[in-house]
């Protein structure tokens, strides 16, 4: 008889060589079939036989797996703790289906969702969508409904379904599991979002990092189109460019300009794409939807944690034993995802840093650990969960370099519209130099010239340095146009204020357990 | 030289495979960035020569077409001269060492490591991507495998 075995397709498993693991097991007479990677990423290339999950696998295991004698078997892959513990709804056939398979998607409730809207006509479906509290999983949480309803009520001829799929921070890789894994499942979504606000045209902007999940994409548009006309979507390729992930920089660059942030208001929903209204919605957001039509909005609303309501993919990443992908209702906490579900560092060091919500979001300390996962908790402690990527840091973690990268990153991608994003990040970084080097500095030469009544003559310290980095990242903070330069303080603050021994100052006082 | 005599002598030369790429994106909105993308891959680069061609085609300025090539970090116009290793130096690289691994390449002349901010394998890392083919786990021996393969590749 012939075996069939499973192997994902997903840009991790093919990174980590599921192509040469899944070669040798056709080569040895079975029968491969590319599934989408359940998303524990330490045991990628992970195979599937019968149930029973080997991995990490390489050529040279084949053979001991289809023989028996592999000790690398982790017994049926639903049931292993990282899955069981899971709430899956959007990632529900993660690891399950063939992620072009139109067969495999319907035969998994596929569709449901978008056939339900139509059923219930444009405006019971948005009210489902705002009866089920969903809220932006891009980093900002606004209200999914709210935004439908206000595109849905401006008049217009043309209106437009963005995906932002420009996903640049790093930990964050579920807007592509979802595009390389269950393609369809945001395909079904923006059909939805184009039914209930009476939009003809969707486009996907997505990283030219991510060529899978571009081919993935393009090649279920073209197999989709069918059923979703006639609406119809088209992948648009972004080009580098981290800014874009913004959704007025993005709306720039759809229209082929340079990726500069708009002012707001007008806000995209009233004057979008090409001035038209737009909805712009996340990946997870939009492939949240076909759950919350297909179930209905009451059932989505039933899990979650306060006002941050239904499922949050969270991705653990960095320097961690088990990262991968873990979607669990909101109010999980972040010492449960880093330290039990994580299992800790990779290294076996101890946890010193945790970095939520990517290059803007801050660095937190095993003192935060009781901290709930939700949008209200994580800014209550100056923090943000942003698209819920965790990156985890060993204690050899130099986090004054940290504060410097994250203004020099900053500096790197600024859009370049507003002046405490662009000066301020370059700023940044000469400061953060001078503060690592203990250097200070003395009165440059026009700050000495006469007429510079103003300016400071005498020498500044290392404290000086510091409380001018204080300075400027509250003028960033509040004085940028975007959450770029507005939120790259978040990082720098944050591994000042846990961390001022890195920095120079004397170490903080550990703080009472709460 | 006026406007009119240079765009005479440009419609004159006008490359046959940019031709094909503007027709391919005609009816598209916003074409700017698919046409520019497919030079790219075409061409290795952006040519200079190629920019009043193409700001015409969508009626746009040179400089509006400068502005959108020199903003992304994905259009070049130069091309390149040695292959290139995009290594992911992005937070959660960091933390799994991509700065040391980085350091250890520093004085290497036969390819091009260039930063590149998140492939999104940020669980597997250090990672690098080399044309679309995705590399994670990488530690100084993996590295160093995958220069000397790029290298002789494109000395051959």
């Amino acid at each position: 008889m012939t075996r069939t075995v499973r192997i994902s397709d997903d840009a991790l498993a093919l990174a980590c060589g599921a192509d040469a693991v899944a070669a040798a097991f056709a080569a040895a007479g079975c029968h491969v079939e590319r599934v989408s990677s359940w998303g524990m990423h330490w045991l990628e290339p992970l195979a599937e036989i019968d149930g029973q999950g080997f991995g990490p696998l390489s050529v040279g295991d084949v053979a001991p797996v289809l023989d028996g004698t592999s000790a690398l078997g982790i017994g049926a892959i639903a049931d292993h703790p990282f899955i069981a513990r899971q709430e899956r709804l959007t990632f529900a056939r993660a690891g399950k289906t063939r992620p072009l398979s139109l067969d495999d998607y319907a035969a998994t409730a596929g569709w449901a969702g978008l056939f339900r809207a139509r059923e219930l006509g444009a405006e019971a479906t948005i009210a489902e969508v705002t009866a089920s509290g969903l809220r932006g999983r891009g980093g900002a949480g606004f209200p999914a409904g709210i935004k439908w309803t206000t595109v849905a009520k401006t008049v217009s001829a043309q209106k437009y379904i963005v995906c932002n799929a420009d996903e640049g921070d790093s930990a964050t890789f579920a807007d592509r599991m979802v595009m390389e894994g269950d393609p369809f499942l945001l395909i079904e979504g923006m059909a939805i979002a184009a039914h209930a606000v009476g939009a003809d045209t969707g486009y996907v902007y997505i990283r030219s990092e991510y060529p899978h999940a571009i081919a993935k994409m393009r090649a279920a548009v073209d197999l989709a189109a069918g059923i979703i006309a006639p609406f119809r979507i088209e992948i648009r390729v972004g080009a580098g460019s981290y800014v874009c992930g913004e959704e007025t920089s993005l709306l720039n660059s759809l229209e082929g300009k340079r990726g500069e942030v708009r002012a707001k208001p007008p806000l995209p929903a009233i004057e979008g794409l090409f001035g038209k209204p737009t909805v712009v919605n996340n990946v997870l957001t939009l492939a949240a939807v076909p759950w919350i039509m297909a179930q209905g909005g009451a059932a989505y609303a039933a899990v979650g944690f306060g006002r941050s309501r239904g499922t949050m993919p969270i991705q653990i990443a960095g320097n961690v034993r088990h990262g991968g992908l873990f979607e669990a209702g909101f109010g999980i906490t972040l010492g449960e995802l880093v330290m039990d579900i994580g299992g800790g560092t990779a290294s076996g060091r101890p946890v010193m840093a945790v970095q939520v919500g990517g290059p803007l979001g801050a660095y937190h300390t095993p003192a935060d650990f009781g901290l709930p996962f939700d949008y209200e908790s994580f800014a209550a402690a100056d923090g943000l969960i942003g698209h819920a990527g965790i990156s985890v840091f060993d204690d050899t973690a130099d986090m004054s370099a940290q504060a410097r990268f994250a203004m020099q990153f900053c500096a790197i991608e600024s859009c370049g519209k507003c002046t405490p994003c662009r000066i301020g990040s370059t700023r940044g970084v000469e400061v953060i130099d001078r503060i690592r080097a203990r250097s200070g500095r003395g009165a440059d030469a026009v700050e000495l010239l006469p007429q510079m009544h103003n300016a400071r003559k005498a020498p500044r310290s290392l404290t000086d340095d510091i409380a001018l980095l204080e300075d400027l990242c509250e003028t960033m903070k509040f004085g940028s146009l975007c959450a770029m330069g507005g939120f790259t303080p978040y990082p720098v603050l944050s591994a000042l204020r846990h961390f001022p021994d890195h920095f120079g100052l004397p170490a903080a006082v550990p703080e009472a357990a709460e | 030289m006026t406007n009119e005599t240079l765009d005479r002598t440009a419609r004159a030369v006008i490359d046959p495979e940019l031709a094909r790429i503007l027709a391919a994106h005609a009816a598209r909105e916003g074409a700017l960035l698919p046409i520019l993308h497919d030079i790219q891959a075409s061409f290795g680069h952006v040519p200079e020569r190629l920019i009043a061609d193409i700001a015409r085609a969508l009626n746009l300025s040179r400089a509006e077409v400068h502005g959108v090539i020199s903003f992304y970090h994905d259009f070049h116009v130069e091309p390149a001269t040695l292959p290139v290793i995009r290594l992911c130096r992005a937070e959660s690289c960091q933390a799994r060492g991509v700065d040391a691994l980085a350091a250890a390449f520093a004085g290497e002349t036969r390819v091009r490591i260039e930063p590149i901010y998140c492939l999104g394998l940020c669980s597997v890392g250090p990672n690098a991507m080399i044309g679309t083919t995705l590399h994670a786990r990488l530690d100084q021996a993996r590295l160093a495998a995958l220069v000397d393969t790029v290298a002789v590749e494109c000395a051959a």
